[in-house]
């Protein structure tokens, strides 16, 4: 089987609150889904059940440890572009990625410098693998976030709008980037970007309190009316890839 | 003959109690400026004098007293952060200010003249016991091993919470450890610079070592040596001076960072950063 997870059935919330009901969804080996839908929907909530960092109220979540052991989960978390003053390396933040694999009297062997020599590399960061994250730009700061996220070599990477912190020199390189990841990892990718998303991922999760799956990189406003997912379509510039014509 | 023994007990003393405060300071306080818990430091410091009052009327010792009511206030004001879902910078200013006055009642009701309340308040040297000495040797060896041992943990916790939760299920245990371990080093070091002044002890090091560099680490060494450098400065200058010692060691610290920030901004003009993108 090719699954990394499926969920079913699931409700899960805060307190008495009810965030996501009965939601349904399977990811594979090297699916990209875009998850969209409003704010208070239920995306973040969907990220949080699938770290383990919420339990689901019903229903289950079944992980395919032939591909994810260790859970390997690589995440970048929603980040604002505000407090990044705490004194540490970039080379010290993309290491923290391997604390999953290490105890609580963690040592960072020769072996994972090599790991994070290697991820800095592709990042396109080496030469300020030292600097504090003070004395680093916007961009290179989400790179170093995403160092953190894949230097484990994770089987599925979560990603938490990331296009709201990317600056635009950075955004196309980014994109690519997880072109090439998702050649080794799949990808689950919160946006409520549908427009730019919508030429990198292969489908959508569209979520609001429930999820609907949609098998496909394009969508239509119709249809996004059709899953109760109230969201702007919005087109940019140069538009090649968003084709707003209902398929099958 | 007498005066000269004193005299060589009375430098030992100090200068034993200056690098363990320096030691203990530099580590804690370097954890305290980097987290920006710097107001929570100074809620738990106000709110242990409640500590120091009971422990007068009740003729214990007053730095256990002290010690009890820091740990409790800084679990405390966490509790009620987390828990009851009051606003964190409130909860300190509740507990800053019911230590005190907790403090001044017990102290009042004391039967009896209390004359080392202003040594609490502003710290004196020459009420440093040997035993405080001693306790702040202990510490010291404690906060080394404990932040060599859990480094990373510690580390990682601190500077981004919410990820560290992804992969750890002891990150409310290790935040619990050390904010009680931040406690005991203000408590033991209030003896060195009194209630009111302790604070600066634990923040004027690292940001005087964060002039020069920004990493974890290096921080932690450098505040060591500044906190040193002006604790016995500030320990000589208050000697030979006859004026207050606690006092002396925060306006010596102070007038250091000055200088150096002055120095390290007149280094910045001299070599323009060159960053390429």
């Amino acid at each position: 089987m090719d699954f990394l997870f499926k969920i079913d059935s699931l409700s899960a919330g805060y307190g008495n609150d009810i965030v996501l009901k009965d939601v349904r969804l399977t990811v594979n080996r090297n699916d990209f889904v875009g998850v969209i839908g409003p704010n208070g929907g239920g995306k973040t909530t969907l990220l949080k059940v699938i770290l383990g960092l919420i339990k689901p109220f019903k229903g289950t979540i079944d992980f395919n440890y032939t591909f994810l052991r260790q859970n390997r989960i690589g995440y970048l978390p929603q980040m604002s572009a505000g407090d990044n003053t705490f004194p540490v390396t970039v080379s010290d933040v993309i290491l923290s990625g391997l604390m999953i694999q290490k105890g609580i009297v963690a040592r960072m062997s020769g072996e994972d410098r090599e790991k994070a020599k290697i991820v800095i590399d592709e990042l396109g960061l080496t030469g300020i693998e030292r600097s504090p994250l003070t004395e680093i730009s916007g961009g290179q700061l989400q790179r170093v976030f995403l160092g953190r996220a894949i230097i484990g070599d994770p089987a599925l990477l979560l990603l938490d709008e990331p296009d709201n912190f990317v600056d635009t020199t950075f955004e196309n390189d980014f994109y690519e980037k997880l072109h090439q990841l998702n050649e080794r990892m799949a990808i689950l990718m919160v946006s409520h970007d549908v427009g730019t998303i919508s030429s990198h991922v292969k489908s959508f999760a569209c979520v609001n309190r429930k999820l609907h799956y949609h098998p496909s990189p394009v969508i239509t406003n119709e249809q996004l009316s059709a899953y109760d997912c109230p969201i702007q379509l919005v087109t940019h510039g140069r538009v090649p890839h968003t084709v707003l014509e209902k398929h099958d | 003959m007498e005066g000269t023994i004193f005299q060589y007990e009375f430098i030992i003393k100090g200068l034993l109690g200056a690098l363990f405060a320096s030691i203990t300071a530099g580590l804690a306080g370097t954890y305290i400026v980097s987290r920006r818990m710097v107001f929570l430091s100074g809620g738990i410091t106000h709110a242990s004098f409640g500590g120091i009052g009971i422990g007068y009327f009740a003729g214990i010792n007053p730095v256990i007293g002290a010690a009890v009511f820091g740990i409790l206030s800084a679990l405390g004001i966490e509790f009620l952060a987390v828990k009851q879902k009051i606003r964190e910078d409130s909860a300190i200013g509740i507990l800053w200010a019911f230590g005190m006055a907790v403090g001044i009642i017990f102290i009042y009701l004391t039967p009896g003249y209390t004359p080392n309340l202003m040594s609490y308040l502003f710290g004196s040297i020459l009420t440093v016991t040997t035993a405080d000495i001693i306790a702040l040797g202990i510490l010291s060896v404690i906060l080394i091993l404990y932040f060599s041992v859990f480094y990373r943990t510690i580390l990682y916790i601190s500077f981004d919470e919410a990820y560290a939760r992804t992969y750890s299920s002891y990150v409310d245990a290790i935040k619990y450890i050390t904010t009680a371990l931040m406690a005991l080093t203000i408590v033991l070091n209030i003896r060195m610079a009194g209630v009111v002044l302790v604070i600066s002890l634990l923040t004027i090091p690292p940001n005087i070592a964060m002039l020069f560099t920004k990493t974890y680490p290096k921080i932690v060494i450098g505040s060591v040596i500044a906190g040193f450098t002006g604790t016995t400065a500030g320990y000589a200058i208050s000697y030979f001076a006859g004026i207050p010692v606690g006092a002396t060691i925060i306006f010596t610290l102070v007038i250091i960072w000055i200088i150096l920030k002055w120095l390290s901004q007149l280094m910045k003009k001299r070599q323009p950063e060159v960053r390429d993108q």
